[in-house]
């Protein structure tokens, strides 16, 4: 029950305290203004390559952009605790780690997923381009488990910020390695093989590739294994990221660092 | 003369030391560069790459004036220096204009960066007939990006989460002012909002150069809409500096 609570309420309360874009002066511009850009800028590189059409911009970019949510939200629910020097009294409860950091990724999730499918539809809407009704359900489905998947990442990258502390740039790194390695504007056949071999491995991928089928009219049977791979790759970021936890939370008491900022 | 130099100086070096000002403004702008050739070598067209090599390695100009400069004064504030900043009796515009000079300078370290790195890893050898010419067109889009920095901070001075904002101008500033893309494929609606953009003359220019045609049309355009984005801001600053210190609101606490 304990566990439940602090997965549940503590996450959200972690999520209104920390994760300061929910303030609209930054939400509008960074999480709903720019993906849309994102997706316009290269659906117009696309038309002037003669390369794909605008749907598979749309999907792509919109995507890939849920990663800024997740990937920054989660590295700023451990930052912003060591910004307030209030992540010793976090790490020193009681509470077991993997529903404190589980609930927090939580609404960051949901977030994410937010981003991406207001992409989808702006984007869209703006391109005319044609996914067909009946789509949709699924796409929404796909796009959670890619938020999800990229959410696992950002739990890396949280553990990471505990010995690292340049978050912003750190993430900033791995949006532009998923912006060019998960296929989100170049098919993974037309990458380079090694790039699209480490595609493969990263959030993603699979969630853009699935939702591009999807959208073409794809049924739920021939990308059911795109989405149960991409979820497997979620969990596993999400396994490595609390190991991670572990281990640099030992670091950082061993070595006294934990609130130097 | 000497403020000039030594607050140019002392800002280059800081913005160097910068992971996010110094490392990302050149490798973000990089890797969109990188993705928007990815997508041209598809159809591997040489001729498409070429232009796209042109326009991309001016890219990071544009990125290290956006967040930059629209945090330039929310970055003093933080530091608690912006009250000694605008209370020193030189200008407020004088201390801004050096520091968004430096921020251009990162986006000429850019530039080369960028050439580079198309020329290795895409095989783009930039086949420019007017080099110097080229360059001059290449400085320009940095004066003028600078001069628009200048704007972009005397603007925001009020604005507490400036730095959305100029992450939110990152990606139109690319698409409008075609560096990868031309600009006759935008609707046009917004061609006018290109042709107030100082650097889509200075890339016009480039092309120009790049293709042994005359620059100096739109290298003139160029430096006209530069002044006028100084102008204004020179104009704005003291305003809204004035309006700050009256109403009591420069630290926006």
């Amino acid at each position: 029950m304990t566990s439940a609570r602090i997965f549940f309420i503590g996450g959200l309360m972690s999520y209104r305290a920390l994760f300061g874009w929910m303030n609209p002066w930054i939400f509008v511009p960074s999480l709903l203004v720019s993906p849309v850009c994102q997706i316009l800028l290269f659906a117009y590189i696309g038309r002037s390559a003669g390369v794909g059409d605008d749907e598979f911009y749309v999907i792509g970019n919109a995507l890939n952009y849920a990663a800024i949510p997740c990937m920054f939200a989660m590295t700023f629910t451990i930052g912003g605790e060591r910004f307030a020097q209030t992540l010793g009294l976090v790490l020193a409860t009681p509470a077991r780690r993997i529903p404190l950091f589980l609930g927090r990724s939580m609404p960051v999730i949901a977030n994410g997923w937010f981003v991406a499918m207001f992409g989808v539809v702006v984007g869209s809407m703006l391109l005319d381009t044609d996914i067909p009704g009946s789509a949709w359900p699924l796409i929404a489905l796909v796009v959670a488990v890619g938020s999800l998947a990229s959410t696992g990442l950002g739990l890396v990258m949280g553990a990471i910020n505990l010995v690292y502390r340049d978050g912003a740039t750190l993430g900033n790194v791995l949006f532009l390695v998923l912006l060019i390695f998960t296929g989100t504007n170049v098919a993974l056949d037309d990458l380079p093989g090694w790039m699209a071999a480490v595609g493969r491995w990263l959030p993603l991928t699979h969630a853009i590739e699935a939702s591009r089928m999807l959208a073409d009219g794809a049924a739920w049977g021939a990308v059911s294994g795109l989405v149960g791979t991409e979820l497997l790759i979620g969990v596993g970021y999400l396994a490595v990221g609390l190991s991670a936890i572990r281990v640099f939370e030992w670091l950082s008491r061993t070595g006294a660092t934990l609130d130097r900022i | 003369m000497r403020q000039q130099v030594v607050c140019f100086w002392l800002q280059l070096k800081i913005l160097l030391f910068s992971p996010f000002e110094g490392f990302l403004a050149v490798v973000f702008p990089l890797m969109f560069a990188t993705a928007a050739l990815l997508v041209y070598q598809v159809n591997g067209d040489p001729a498409a790459m070429l232009y796209a090599g042109i326009g991309a390695a001016a890219m990071g100009i544009w990125t290290s004036q956006t967040v930059s400069a629209t945090t330039l004064v929310q970055r003093e504030r933080r530091a608690g220096t912006l009250e000694l900043v605008v209370a020193a009796p030189t200008p407020f515009s004088l201390v801004l204009l050096p520091i968004t000079f430096a921020m251009a300078a990162i986006g000429l370290y850019s530039v080369v960066a960028t050439i580079l790195w198309d020329w290795w890893l895409f095989d783009i050898a930039l086949q420019v007939e007017n080099w110097p010419l080229f360059v001059l067109s290449i400085l320009m889009a940095a004066v003028t990006i600078a001069l628009f920095g200048f704007l972009l901070s005397v603007s925001a001075v009020r604005y507490r989460t400036s730095w959305a904002l100029g992450a939110a101008l990152e990606y139109p500033g690319w698409l409008l002012c075609g560096f990868v893309v031309p600009l006759d494929l935008l609707p046009a609606v917004l061609r006018p909002v290109s042709w107030l953009l100082a650097p889509t003359w200075a890339v016009e220019g480039m092309r120009a150069a790049a293709a042994g045609e005359s620059p100096w049309g739109d290298l003139a355009i160029c430096a006209a809409v530069g002044l006028a984005y100084a102008a204004l801001a020179a104009w704005l600053g003291v305003r809204l500096i004035t309006s700050a210190r009256r109403d009591a609101t420069l630290a926006l606490t």
